[in-house]
């Protein structure tokens, strides 16, 4: 959970992130990958990559800088890149989160590839080897293909992506496995070894490959999760005098998928359902904090009806749907308001400062948020508020 | 309070408050809880249903005040909208009638000033409400003006929860008629202060009530025709005096000028024929007055007779000359069609199908009368038998008020609503009246009943009894009863109202409410979810067509431009979308070409069984083209007379364009169990042209329950 609110998060910030490069690097070739494994799941319009590579340490000095490679389409899509190191062994394994920066190389090989820099808690000695886990989430990652659908047919995508992990260290032994979220696979790159078996497209494994070298794939299948996108998302939480946090969301929402072409024939959508409108979404879940209250779902033209609110002592689920069906390209804008006891988020500390603990992020699940702005409304008399985030984030105060 | 227990009036003794005072206290508690009963008992819809906007109207009201308080007054004066009515556009600061836009945006700002963060809409949606409030208290000074207080407090309480008067001013109905009503009736109930007085200031007062009411509503051509009428008639029963003089020309004159600079009104005090009246009374006032003088100067009365003759005669012949002249030159305008169809009802069905088309407009069923006013039908000429004993110049006006609107409220159900406050009045007056004889009855018998047991021996008592009623025998027991009855029928009254309010009028019929299979409420938002859908997913210039109801709707909740709305004042525009819509595809689709048109919305019943859909509409579709493109016959559309959506329909009906829009793929629908698929709930047939097919338009949108369908007009083939 924690790690898709930061995906999220992430999105909005990795321009900014960006920016904050890190100077200074050991040398790309100190490593080898003696063992890569890649996981990538399709099956959600958020793809997660999850990466386990055994490092070892083939030069001579203690490094403990490993540098990921990413091609710069991939850099541009990047919601957010985590690594973790993996101790033990068997049933008895502990993750140990890595700090991880963006990098740029001085002698920079032939394509512009990007790097990332995980900083290992121990340096690796020489001839010593670890495990890491890198979880990469892309967002605006598929490409709809075609880019127009209509209402009977599903909806396919083009997933681009190298059958060889790019890498600035040579890796003695991978493999890919690539998940769609249906059988339906229209067409795939194959590159020997390639094997299908369901769901899962396996490639690999691949021995000895030099650094930085790619075999272009791309996979071409059925992927009707809802691709719902928040364009642009503004939260306004006032903080009142009289115990109440009162939360304003403002959304507007996209199915970002391939547009929707001609008619839309609701005797058609209402009877066949299994065979139409299969992209389309309607419903959408919020996971509210417990104890919400004065929950309202609006829009400029008043309240929308079909809404529901479940809660329980751990949290609310707020199950919202739109006026209408979402199909590729159909836009809807609403606005989601709801009140917290203050108690439940203002702290008292001993040199009487008051902090305010709050999720960063959006509460409705499954979701992509281009752009976010947060903005805390502080009570009269409030003097000298900062914001604490684990992430750089832009802010200023307007009075 | 002659009634009231012993403990009671210990207590407020105890208070130390003298008689008076405790009357004071009453009444205005009374006047309190009246103020507050006439607003809650406005919030049904808004509990049941949301605060919003209701009906038609409301929402161009609602759009136009949104542009107000955004920006300004003078953008809104000089607003011409491209929005509305495709490709002519509407001038809008020229053609309503601001008043209640600039009093929502004034509370609205008061509000914000006293650092209330609201939002406009419920300031909209709030001041029907808030305006009925101030109508009851406007209700009691004018019954304590024209009867007593006692007749006040009734007619408070009365007009309070009156339906017909609920109807227009429920919590969302945010029409000119909710704030008109309480200038309407400020006006009247100052003019009357003002002629019972002869005050400057109370006259002043009138001319800014009525300058309010001409800001608010066109309903203020019955003030400027009334108040003429009733001044004629205290002439003509020779009840002329200073007073009278002093009122009406103050009212009059001030109340002209500042009319005149409301744009919508313009002119028409001096060129309108509906204005003439009032301005013709002013000049017999001049006559009377210079009569009076010369009457004065002249001691003969032989010779004033004369005089008399010689004046009037050539004054009303003047005056006559003016008017033809007027009329012949076209300086003065003849009398509109709405004013003609008010005199006779007959009018606008044979001349104005779009008048009549409008089912408010439509004359008023019994029924409605006994819905609107229930018990207060019976009571209205029981107070016009008690204002007729007490005749006064206060009683002529409630009595002429009364009669006039009564008439109206005959001839259009929308007037019901003019009629309500002097229904009130007079009835109250009845209720009052009789209540307090019954009690006087009453009181006088206890005053005996006590003496005698102070006195403690039966036989006087019985004596000063048979000396008190020698008239009737069972006066108290019959007192008695009367006044159970009376608080029986005004109980029964109150909950009339309630359950009126609560079932009929509190629907914002945007959204449409119906019980489900297991008694549950089933939602039917499917009006805004198609405007919202036309929001957020056609392109911000697309045209939309669709029948003029709603035109307001769509540019207000869809914002999106439309060819004809609510504003019905070009005929051959609405004619034309008429006519396409009884047309076939092919023809119609020149004219949806020609007008520049995206999208074609139709509203249909057919699944859900809701009525008023366009497909009975349709005949007026057909009417309205017709009177204007003799192209459109309606007898092509009509069975014996009859419409018909079945297999027995004519020809031309199974395959105009409405037809196809509304049908089209509904013969696969399967809508009731047990029935053939196509069956149309709203009309209960199985529809004759199950195989409909579209060239030129195609389907974009059907809301969920089928209510709005949405066509988009597909581009022109490329030509060889």
């Amino acid at each position: 959970m924690e790690a898709r609110i930061r995906a999220r998060v992430n999105l909005a910030l990795t321009f900014f992130a960006l920016l904050f490069f890190v100077a200074g690097s050991s040398p790309p070739r100190q490593f080898v990958i003696s063992n890569a494994e890649r996981r990538i799941d399709l099956s959600s319009h958020i793809i997660n990559v999850h990466l386990t590579l055994k490092v070892e340490n083939a030069g001579t000095r203690p490094a403990s800088e490993v540098v990921l490679a990413l091609t710069p389409t991939e850099v541009d899509h990047l919601a957010m890149v985590d690594a973790s190191a993996i101790k033990g062994k068997r049933k008895k394994t502990t993750s140990l989160r890595l700090e991880v920066k963006p990098t740029e190389l001085p002698d920079a090989p032939p394509i512009d590839t990007k790097y990332f820099t995980i900083y290992l808690a121990n340096p690796l000695n020489s001839g010593e080897s670890t495990t890491l886990e890198v979880l990469y989430v892309f967002t605006h990652f598929l490409e709809p293909f075609p880019a127009e659908i209509a209402q009977s047919e599903s909806q396919l995508v083009f997933y681009h992506d190298t059958a060889l992990i790019l890498s600035s260290y040579h890796i003695k032994q991978q493999t890919t496995f690539i998940k769609t979220p249906s059988t339906k696979v229209e067409s795939f790159i194959r590159m020997e070894p390639t094997n299908r078996v369901g769901t899962e497209i396996k490639y690999g494994p691949y021995e000895d490959r030099p650094p930085y070298s790619i075999s272009p794939i791309h996979v071409h299948f059925e992927n009707n999760s809802p691709f719902a996108v928040v364009e642009e998302l503004v939260q306004e939480i006032e903080i009142s005098h009289w115990g109440n946090i009162q939360v304003t969301e403002h959304y507007k929402l996209i199915h970002a998928g391939a547009r929707h072409k001609g008619v839309f024939s609701r005797v058609d959508y209402q009877s066949r359902q299994s065979s139409n409108g299969a992209s389309s979404f309607r419903y959408l879940l919020a996971r509210l904090p417990p104890r919400v209250h004065s929950v309202y779902y609006r829009d400029e033209i008043g309240n929308i009806s079909s809404s529901h609110l479940r809660t329980d002592s751990l949290k609310s689920e707020l199950q919202i749907e739109p006026r209408y069906p979402l199909f590729g390209g159909w836009k809807a804008t609403f606005v989601i308001g709801y009140g917290l006891p203050l108690q439940d988020f203002l702290f008292e500390s001993s040199d009487d400062k008051r902090y305010l603990n709050f999720t960063f992020g959006c509460p409705l699940i499954g979701m992509v948020v281009d752009k976010l702005t947060i903005k805390v409304v502080l009570p009269e008399g409030s003097t000298d508020p900062s914001p604490v985030v684990p992430f750089p984030v832009e802010h200023h105060l307007e009075l | 309070m002659a009634t009231m227990p012993a403990s009671a009036s210990d207590l407020l003794k105890s208070f130390k408050l003298k008689t008076k005072q405790q009357e004071l206290l009453i009444r205005v508690s009374i006047l309190c809880l009246v103020y507050i009963l006439a607003f809650i008992t406005r919030l049904f819809s808004v509990l049941r249903y949301e605060s919003m906007i209701h009906e038609f109207d409301p929402y161009f009201n609602y759009r136009t005040t949104l542009y107000l308080t955004e920006n300004g007054f003078y953008d809104f004066w000089n607003w011409f909208d491209y929005e509305s009515w495709y490709p002519l556009g509407r001038i809008v600061g020229g053609t309503l009638y601001p008043g209640l836009m600039v009093t929502a945006v004034l509370i609205y700002r008061i509000l914000r000033f006293l650092r209330f963060a609201v939002h406009i809409r419920e300031v909209c949606v709030l001041t029907a409400p808030f305006f009925a409030s101030n109508t009851t208290l406007v209700a009691y000074f004018f019954g304590k003006e024209i009867w007593d207080s006692g007749a006040g407090l009734v007619a408070a309480i009365l007009i309070a929860v009156c339906p017909g008067y609920i109807s227009r001013s429920v919590a969302g109905s945010y029409d000119n008629e909710g704030v008109a009503i309480f200038a309407l009736l400020f006006t009247f109930y100052v003019f009357v202060k003002a002629v019972n007085t002869g005050s400057l200031a109370w006259s002043l007062a009138s001319a800014f009530g009525y300058f309010y009411m001409v800001s608010a509503w066109g309903g203020y051509v019955f003030i400027i025709n009334l108040i003429p009428l009733y001044v004629l008639v205290l002439l003509i029963t020779g009840r002329y005096s200073m007073r009278l003089y002093v009122a009406y020309n103050c009212m009059y004159i001030l109340g002209m000028l500042l009319a005149m600079q409301i744009r919508f009104v313009g002119f028409q005090h001096v060129q309108s024929g509906e204005h003439m009246a009032a301005m013709g009374v002013f000049f017999l006032m001049q006559v009377f007055y210079f009569l009076d003088w010369v009457k004065h100067m002249l001691s003969d009365t032989k010779l004033f007779q004369a005089f008399l003759r010689i004046t009037v005669t050539s004054a009303v012949a003047v005056g006559g000359i003016a008017l033809g002249l007027g009329m012949v030159s076209g300086y003065i305008s003849p009398w509109t069609g709405r004013f003609y169809s008010l005199l006779d009802p007959t009018y606008a069905k044979d001349h104005i199908p779009i008048i009549a088309s409008v089912s408010e407009h439509q004359p008023t069923a019994w029924s409605s009368f006994m819905f609107d006013f229930h018990i207060l039908l019976f009571l209205f000429p029981a107070g016009l038998y008690f204002c007729f004993k007490r005749l006064s110049d206060a009683t002529i006006f409630i009595v002429m008020y009364g009669l006039t609107s009564m008439y109206f409220a005959g001839v259009m159900v929308r007037l019901i609503l003019v009629a309500t406050p002097a229904v009130c009045l007079i009835s109250a007056i009845a209720v009052s009246t009789t209540v307090k004889n019954l009690t006087v009855l009453l009181r006088s018998k206890n005053k005996v009943v006590q003496t005698g047991s102070t006195k403690g021996s039966g036989g006087s008592k019985s004596s000063s009894k048979a000396l008190l009623d020698q008239s009737q025998p069972f006066q108290k027991n019959g007192a008695i009863a009367l006044l159970f009855g009376a608080f029986y029928l005004l109980s029964r009254y109150a909950t009339h109202c309630t359950w009126v309010t609560s079932e009929a009028y509190s629907s914002p019929s945007i959204v449409l409410a119906a019980r489900g299979a297991h008694g549950n409420r089933v939602i039917f938002d499917d009006y805004r979810e198609a405007y919202f859908w036309l929001r957020q997913n056609t392109p911000q210039d697309a045209k939309v067509m669709s029948w003029w109801d709603y035109g307001y709707q769509i540019t207000a909740m869809g914002n999106r431009t439309v060819i004809v709305d609510n504003n019905t004042w070009n005929n051959t525009h609405i004619a034309t979308v008429g006519r396409a819509m009884s047309s076939y595809e092919d023809e119609a689709i020149e004219i949806i070409r020609s007008l520049d048109v995206d999208y074609v919305l139709v509203v249909f019943g057919g699944v859900t069984g809701y009525s008023s859909d366009d497909i009975n509409k349709f005949l007026w579709m057909v009417r309205i083209g017709g009177g204007v493109f003799p192209v459109i016959k309606e007898p092509d559309y009509l069975v014996n007379g009859e419409y018909r959506v079945d297999k027995g329909a004519a020809p031309k009906m199974l395959n105009c364009l409405m037809y196809k829009l509304c049908y089209y793929r509904f013969g696969e629908m399967m809508t009731e169990y047990g029935k053939p698929p196509g069956y149309d709930r709203a009309r209960g047939v199985e529809i004759g042209n199950k195989d409909v097919k579209l060239e030129h338009l195609e389907e974009a949108f059907t809301t969920s329950n089928w209510i709005v369908r949405i066509y988009r007009v597909k581009p022109a083939n490329n030509r060889w």
